[in-house]
């Protein structure tokens, strides 16, 4: 079980809760490869951040094995290393902010990864810079409005440079031009740094960059593909309560007409220039 | 119509005289009538929600004056009620969510009203059902065990379990899926029909409340830059490119057209209409992409 990736294999994950147990991941095999883009998409309570706390040990599976780059999570000696591989930016950002200024918020990782002061100074303007906070570095983090926490959060984990970033749902308070500031910079860092990015959002066009979608639903994988083979099944997740973003509605249409629309169309009004064009 | 809400030349400064000193809100205005809708919108750290306490008096200004139902929250002895009236979802549902199981939390707000124990079951299995959680299965449990987007739908229980006249919702679709997300939009537009409630969002999607909203205001560093009807702001192209506001999927279709110089057959109304017309034009032309 060597080499790279994440492994999960035959993984389930149950809570006790006071006169029941709840089931909320059940039987998960997945392989994700090292330099893939993956988004995961699901209900609310479909296990989506459950998961994402497997990967990093802070939760531990009730059943199965998880391996990253080879190593179980399960053991202690080497989770560690693991963490300093893999980086979570947690759903609320409350969860994470632990320092009382923003900049020793961002050094702390970098700090634990045993860097030396400058290169510590160097990713923690590096990572204010991409989310757009440069001016809060001297801060009290826990004085900052909702976005601005989100922001901070996402730049702590971003600093640490992770072979892993799992991301659970970071865009939820950014406002649009951070968002898509945000989502290009994942972008970035996966295809000219291979970062293996494990995107979770409700926002569907958040997950456009993915190479692969999984879909959750009540602790099973429901579905997997890539975006455009996700999203052209309406069917199948109309049936649970999702919906597939605006373009791929519109793509669907065009096609159950006879109308072939090609890959590298990403926003409305590209479609619509495309079919103006003809 | 009667003004429910008058904002007076609002400035807010936080911690004043601190290293922290930050000027949140300079020099609001913005009046809302009863049953009216308004959307909030604008950067991160513009000062929605600090506009969203200064609301129910969580918070009072530092200069100017904010009215809501008649209150002047400058007043001390009369900003004690407010609470009653206005009725506040916070941005994070673990700033509000603190009693020890999901029965309690949503209860909390109407036992504070002096209803009674039976009044208040009621209002809670009802506010439960409102944003879509079977009590059955989760009153007995612990907040902290809840998924992200079930925390806000309690928190979101809590507070219209109080039924308020006015409801601020700090960014109440964050974390929902778009089943918790149509649910909200039930919930606000029954507040709507009423017309006697008023309403008041903050969201960085305009394609969530464009279709419901009455008003849209929009904050800049503090600032209000934007206040007036939803028409007038499609009108403005600057304003909405500057703040990336993404105008729903079909308007995006009928924009397209249009600054093509196509103009469609039929009005534009839902996306399914938008591929229709889409379908009409390339059928039109030279065939297949
Ligand atoms: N510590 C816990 N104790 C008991 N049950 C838990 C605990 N943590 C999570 N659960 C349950 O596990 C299920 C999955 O929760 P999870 O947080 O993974 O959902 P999610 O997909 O992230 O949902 P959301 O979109 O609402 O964030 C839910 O039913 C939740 O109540
Ligand atoms: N308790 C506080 N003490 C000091 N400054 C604060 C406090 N809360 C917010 N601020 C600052 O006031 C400004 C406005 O914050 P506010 O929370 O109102 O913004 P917002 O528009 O809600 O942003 P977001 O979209 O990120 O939630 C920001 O610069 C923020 O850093
Ligand atoms: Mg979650
Ligand atoms: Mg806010």
């Amino acid at each position: 079980m060597n080499g790279h990736g994440i492994q999960l294999i035959n993984v389930g994950k149950e809570f006790k809760n006071p006169d029941s147990y709840k089931a909320a991941l059940t039987n998960i095999n997945l392989t994700i490869h090292e330099g893939e883009y993956i988004g995961i998409l699901g209900l609310n309570q479909s296990g989506k951040s459950t998961l994402a706390r497997l990967l990093n040990g802070l939760l531990k599976p009730s059943l199965g094995r998880i391996l990253v780059n080879g190593m179980d999570v399960d053991s202690s000696e080497q989770i560690r290393e693991i963490r300093q591989l893999l980086g979570i930016v947690f759903q609320n950002p409350d969860n994470q902010l632990i320092c009382p200024v923003v900049e020793e918020e961002i050094a702390f990782g970098p700090e634990n990864l045993g860097l030396s002061p400058s290169e510590v100074n160097k990713r923690v303007s590096w990572a204010l810079e991409i989310v757009g906070m440069q001016d809060m570095r001297y801060h009290a983090p826990h004085l900052l409005s909702g976005g601005q926490k989100q922001k901070v959060a996402l730049a702590s984990v971003l600093a640490m440079e992770p072979s892993y970033l799992v991301l659970d749902e970071p865009t939820s308070m950014l406002d649009p031009v951070s968002r898509w500031e945000i989502l290009e910079h994942l972008r970035k860092i996966n295809k000219e740094n291979h970062i293996t990015i494990i995107l979770i959002s409700h926002n569907p066009e958040d997950l456009l960059d993915a190479n692969r979608l999984i879909v959750l639903h009540e602790g099973f994988i429901y579905m997997q593909g890539t975006p455009r083979e996700v999203y052209a099944d309406m069917e199948k997740l109309t049936a649970i309560g999702l919906k597939p973003p605006g373009l791929y509605q519109l793509i669907q249409q065009l096609e159950e007409e006879g109308y072939g629309i090609d890959d590298n169309t990403s926003t409305i009004p590209q479609l619509v220039e495309k079919i103006c064009q003809k | 119509m009667s003004k429910i809400i008058d904002i007076k030349d609002l400035s807010y400064v936080y911690l004043p005289g601190s290293p922290y000193e930050q000027q949140a809100l300079k020099n609001i205005n913005i009046s809302l009538n009863q049953g009216e809708l308004l959307g909030l919108f604008g950067g991160n750290g513009s000062g929605k929600s600090t506009l969203a306490k200064l609301l129910n008096g969580l918070i009072y200004p530092t200069g100017g004056q904010v009215t809501v139902c008649g209150i002047d929250t400058n007043i001390k002895e009369l900003r004690h009620d407010l609470w009653k009236k206005v009725g506040l979802v916070f941005q994070y549902p673990e700033q509000q969510i603190f009693e020890s199981n999901v029965y309690d939390e949503v209860a909390y707000g109407p036992r504070n009203l002096g209803l009674s124990e039976s009044e208040v079951k009621t209002r809670v299995f009802e506010a439960l059902d409102r944003v879509g959680i079977f009590p059955d299965s989760m009153v007995n449990l612990s907040p902290v065990k809840l998924s992200g987007g079930v925390r806000r739908r309690i928190a979101i229980a809590g507070i219209l379990a109080l039924e308020p006249e006015v409801l601020v919702l700090d960014e109440p679709m964050a974390g929902l899926d778009p089943l918790g997300q149509n649910l909200m939009l039930e919930i606000i537009k029954a507040r709507q029909e009423k017309k006697t409630q008023t309403t008041i969002i903050i969201s960085h999607n305009l394609k969530d409340i464009l279709a419901l909203a009455d008003k849209i205001a929009i904050l800049e560093r503090g600032a209000l830059v934007f206040h007036g009807e939803v028409q007038e702001l499609l009108s403005k192209i600057d304003i909405l490119s500057q703040f990336r506001l993404e105008l729903p999927d079909y308007l995006q279709v009928a924009y397209a057209l249009n600054a093509r110089g196509i103009k469609p057959n039929n009005d534009i109304k839902n996306i399914n209409e938008a591929g229709l017309e889409l379908i009409r034009i390339i059928s039109g032309g030279k065939g297949k992409l």
